[in-house]
């Protein structure tokens, strides 16, 4: 059954893979893990104010974009992202952002809801005495949670961040419904152009493995060291 | 802005020549919530033995279980829909594969087998964490009274783990809900894939992906109504 098959496809065709296809997938995850854990925290953080009208909106965006599919979430952004930024520069017209930016903002926003219900769990994890011990030392309310409460929530959280960015990484590969070329895209694009399904469909999955595959290995490795103990 | 709003849309004929395109939208739903149920089906009855496995005496079944996981878990969703779709068909004996790809439906039984065990894997790991929090007497105890393992499980252990791990399986199931709009790439015409072909037709880009959020957000709620009722209904009296 694997007779006819034709490993060669890959092994010319791994420049056009990893040096377009998976320098995109990497940089993806990576500017929209960054910026989506800084979204999140700040979302967390406007969810536990307590603010009336704040934290209702922040619960409804986290639960909004949990309930809903990525796809569908990233065709929403593909077609609303023009227009914000019409409205952002005041153009009359929608402009043309291009499909990277589209998709940097559609994972940017809709992976801050899942990292900030992570960092959600690790602010409420830091015991209240602490605080109130801060305030009553004389720290704003921002002191306290930038010099301790988020610096500890950080850490207990690091593991569940990092799974979470590992998920974000598999989670880019759905930007093949835009046509761009990510890793499986690029892929996806060899495979049709030279009818070779079956090996380049094996190749990608083998290579996703093996990165997530190390990745998890070493977030669990991380988590028994940084664990603090109490 | 200069986007014209046209909320009739929906009682609109489609293109399609079937109906309005309120009508293609609930087709749509249909298929979303066929192919979520049918692939949990698969995803409980197989996460629940793969899950079972990872806590059994026999190293080898352990073995099994974690590497079943550990392959399901670490390659995207949208690859695996691939393998099933494309590459499956190519590596069976001819006649079984050409079988496959002259499916009425082959999208939907695809979708609804990849799902299936996908979401087995997520499954598995909530069932092990279910068995693995129960305290160590009661596997004890069952031997004890003469059980079999078979019958510690079946009697003993399932049973209190089902139940604890009711809230994480509800968030699961809405995952391989949310999980079957990948299938539009195979060509599955569920409720996204159904909002993109209304906003292709009409141009109504909002209109149509307003409808399909709403719709989503509508299951979402239901599901959870749903499990809220069953968790009730399922506590042991007097237990908590």
């Amino acid at each position: 059954m694997f007779a006819n098959l034709d490993f060669g496809v890959i092994v010319s065709s791994l420049p056009y893979l990893f040096g377009q296809g998976m320098v995109f997938t990497v940089t993806l995850t990576a500017l929209a893990a960054s910026m989506g854990v800084v979204l999140g925290t700040l979302l967390a953080i406007l969810r536990l104010s307590g603010v009336p009208g704040v934290s209702h909106l922040a619960k409804g965006y986290v639960e909004l974009m949990r309930s809903l599919p990525l796809v569908l979430v990233i065709f929403w952004f593909y077609f609303l992202v023009p227009y914000i930024g019409a409205w952002v520069v005041r153009s009359p017209t929608p402009i043309q952002v291009g499909a990277f930016a589209s998709a940097l903002v559609t994972f940017t926003l809709f992976e801050a809801a899942f990292f900030a219900e992570i960092m959600r769990a690790g602010i409420q994890s830091i015991p209240k005495g602490q605080t109130a011990a801060a305030l009553a030392l004389g720290m704003t309310r921002a002191q306290v949670m930038r010099t301790v409460v988020l610096p500890q929530a950080f850490r207990n959280m690091l593991p569940l961040l990092l799974t979470q960015t590992i998920i974000l990484f598999q989670d880019t590969s759905l930007v093949y419904v835009l046509s761009l070329t990510d890793f499986l895209g690029a892929a996806s694009k060899v495979a049709q152009r030279d009818g070779r399904l079956v090996e380049m469909y094996l190749f990608a999955a083998v290579v996703y493995f093996l990165i997530c595959f190390t990745a998890s290995s070493l977030v669990r490795r991380l988590h028994s060291r940084v664990a603090i103990i109490r | 802005m200069n986007y014209t709003w046209n909320w009739g849309i929906f009682f609109e004929p489609s293109p399609e020549g079937t109906g309005t395109y309120a009508d293609m939208l609930l087709s749509g739903l249909l298929w979303t919530i066929l192919t979520a149920l049918a692939s949990w089906a698969i995803a409980f009855c197989l996460g629940s033995i793969v899950g079972v496995m990872r806590t059994l005496p026999s190293k080898a079944a352990r073995g099994f279980g974690t590497a079943y996981v550990e392959l399901f878990r670490n390659v995207p969703l949208l690859v695996q829909m691939f393998l099933w779709y494309f590459v499956l068909p190519e590596l069976l004996l001819p006649a079984a594969g050409a079988w496959i790809k002259q499916l009425p439906n082959a999208p939907f039984y695809t979708a609804v087998i990849c799902l299936g065990f996908f979401t087995a894997a997520r499954v598995a790991e909530q069932v092990r964490a279910g068995i693995e929090a129960l305290p160590r007497g009661q596997r004890l105890a069952g031997t004890a009274m003469g059980f079999t393992v078979a019958q510690t499980y079946r009697y003993v252990l399932l049973p209190n783990a089902y139940r604890i791990i009711l809230p994480p399986m509800t968030s699961e199931f809405l995952n391989n809900l949310k999980n079957t709009s990948v299938a539009l790439t195979i060509g599955l015409l569920e409720l996204t894939a159904r909002a993109r072909s209304m906003q292709e037709f009409s141009f109504q880009v909002f209109e149509a992906f307003t409808a399909a959020t709403l719709l989503y957000v509508l299951i979402n709620v239901v599901v959870i109504v749903a499990a809220t009722f069953l968790e009730r209904s399922l506590t042991i009296p007097g237990q908590r």
